[in-house]
């Protein structure tokens, strides 16, 4: 039997050194920062990321890299919570951000009052995609809820726009019966029309897309017009119904995170710098309307008006949505128990 | 065996073997064509432009470093493991050949959650991890970390059930003449199990690339750092850019494919080492 050298040894040694090298290189020496968002932004953020690097590099000199992680809103909360390093968090909506003080105080309570226009720089709302020549003739809410019309919306439980969704239909229902209890009765039948509640807004816009179920996407509008750019002409069209949800996505700097980090500064520039024109004019062209009147009225051609009710005005705030909505046991889980029986 | 039988019998195996086909076909063959028509269906010159980005890049990186670390760890610890069980007797020695073959039939996202509430914010470790800067959910370690759990039972499973065929008496031969630990493990052991060995690290580097499910939870998805191949062509497709994805699908394939090769390769030195000792 020939004798066996250990040779393996060394290489095994070899690479165990060299995996801490690794380790360290990928934390590079620069600023880096942690944007940890929801899934429709993932385009207008690449964008301006790049923008804002070359931004603060004018600036302070400081090379800064911008990573970036998108998923279902709720989820990315969750992720926040269980200890990722976002710097900033720019999520679907404020009970999102609340949420990170769950266990453990994260974030400043106050920091919606730390920008302007309650920390959303950008605002959207809910609108309708429908397939080619709108065969079932869908114009608004109301006719969502006539026999053999499929919607897709993802479900409230995971996903951000899930929520808005089911706000701007109960805010809907609301306006035009006039009662809670009518409102109640054109949400639940508004559900027994979804034959699938996806995770988030992005599954539920290619279960409509690429797997081709459902009559009407339920979705944000900057999703649609993606989804529109993404598709063939005219296989698609955008319904903007009469009334539908003022929906600002809100941002904010994670005090637990940045102050460990040492990046307040970097990250609060982050963040202020999407208010700029630069940052204004970018949401805009990623088709989220901008909170800066004077872009807006810059872009007003590009977006449909109609009347959006702000949350504030039909419902208590996000606490009190969540509490009376969403939370278990509560309408939602009540609808949907209902449909199922 | 009259030739009636033998014709019937004839037509029976053409048939069995028509329907293999077909089955294959329909679950294998037709979808493995869709990944490679559709991930070449923008050309060449797609298919290299979606690997020349740094985030692809960097994903196909951390998937090569996840499954080179897993399977070094996995080889070092499968080997102890084996040599343990297969050695020694000890009490519990059955239940730790259980609990070695349990991230077989845990599912990933158990895996996920375990290691979330271990090293998150949640944890006990985690005032600890954070006082040393050691992030390891949602970051590279973590990433590792479910991996080795996910591919495990591979090194230890294949050592096991040879080192028990092949029992002790090399050993305990080399042992009466005078051998230390180290010279009966490298100058008789070794040799015996290296091909079953190869075949493990195989397995697990199959298994380790392709890992999804706990990874996902894992990894907070964050693009360029905790990315990786598999996550990558997740986040592709629901970017709408299914072609991206599948241009991805092919390297793993590819990947998938070698690995495959360098299996069957394995499995036959192992039997003929087989036949070699019989005789």
């Amino acid at each position: 039997m020939k004798p066996y050298q250990p040779k393996i040894w060394k290489i095994l040694a070899a690479i165990l050194l060299i995996t801490p090298l690794y380790l360290q290189t990928s934390i590079a020496k620069t600023v880096t920062l942690l944007n940890v968002s929801y899934d429709p932004t993932r385009a207008f953020y690449h964008a301006y990321n790049q923008a804002f690097a070359q931004y603060w590099k004018e600036k302070t000199g400081d090379h800064v890299v911008v990573y970036e992680s998108h998923g279902p809103s709720g989820k990315q909360a969750r992720s926040v919570i269980d200890g990722m390093q976002g710097d900033v968090v720019t999520l679907a909506l404020s009970g999102d951000i609340d949420a990170l003080n769950k266990y453990k105080q994260l974030i400043d309570p106050k920091w919606q009052s730390k920008l302007p226009y309650h920390s959303s720089p950008y605002y959207s709302t809910i609108v309708f995609l429908v397939r080619k020549g709108n065969p079932k003739n869908i114009h608004d809410w109301g006719d969502l809820i006539k026999p053999g019309v499929q919607i897709l919306t993802p479900n409230p439980k995971t996903s951000g726009v899930a929520r808005w969704n089911f706000l701007a239909a109960w805010a809907y229902a609301l306006e035009k019966y006039g009662s809670e209890a009518k409102a109640y009765d054109f949400v639940k039948q508004l559900y027994q029309h979804a034959p699938i509640l996806d995770t988030g807004a992005r599954s539920s816009s290619l279960s409509f897309i690429q797997r081709g179920l459902g009559d009407v996407l339920i979705s944000w509008e900057n999703e649609a017009y993606m989804a529109l750019n993404e598709s063939k002409p005219g296989e698609f069209e955008l319904i903007t119904p009469s009334v539908s949800i003022l929906a600002e996505p809100p941002v904010a700097v994670v005090d637990s995170v940045v102050d460990r980090k040492g990046t307040r500064v970097v990250a609060e520039g982050y963040l202020n710098y999407l208010y700029s024109d630069v940052g204004q004019t970018l949401a805009a062209q990623y088709y989220y309307r901008p909170s800066n009147p004077k872009i807006a009225e810059e872009y007003k051609d590009k977006f449909h008006t109609l009347k959006l009710i702000p949350i504030d005005k039909v419902f208590k705030g996000w606490k009190e949505i969540n509490n009376k909505f969403f939370k278990d046991n509560k309408i939602f889980d009540r609808i949907m128990s209902e449909i199922n029986r | 065996m009259t030739p009636v039988i033998y014709k019937q019998s004839n037509l029976k195996r053409s048939v069995l073997l028509m329907m293999t086909w077909i089955v294959f076909g329909v679950i294998f063959l037709a979808p493995l064509s869709v990944i490679l028509i559709e991930g070449l269906s923008k050309g060449l010159g797609f298919f290299w432009h979606t690997f020349a980005n740094p985030v692809a890049l960097s994903a196909l990186k951390l998937t090569l470093f996840a499954t080179l670390l897993s399977v070094i760890l996995n080889v070092i610890f499968g080997v102890m493991a084996a040599w343990c069980i297969t050695k020694y007797d000890f009490v519990g020695k059955n239940l730790l050949t259980t609990l070695i073959d349990l991230p077989f039939s845990i599912s990933p996202i158990i895996v996920g959650l375990i290691y979330t509430l271990l090293y998150g914010s949640q944890s006990i470790l985690y005032p600890f991890l954070m006082e040393y800067n050691l992030q390891v959910i949602y970051a590279v370690p973590g990433i590792v970390l479910a991996t080795i759990f996910v591919t495990f039972p591979f090194v230890a499973r294949s050592l096991i059930s040879l080192m028990q065929e092949q029992g002790n008496t090399e050993e305990e031969a080399a042992r009466l003449l005078g051998a230390n630990g180290w010279q009966i493990f490298w100058h008789v052991t070794f040799p015996n199990i290296r091909w079953a060995l190869l075949h493990g690290v195989v397995m697990c580097t199959a298994r380790a690339m392709g890992e999804f499910g706990a990874v996902s939870i894992i990894s907070g998805h964050i693009e360029g750092l905790t990315n990786t191949l598999p996550l990558q062509i997740e986040i592709l497709y629901n970017e709408y850019n299914a072609t991206a994805a599948f241009s991805i699908s092919i390297i793993l394939l590819i990947m998938a494919m070698i690995i495959l090769f360098i299996r069957q390769w394995c499995e036959r030195r192992i039997t003929n080492a087989h036949s070699e000792a019989g005789q």
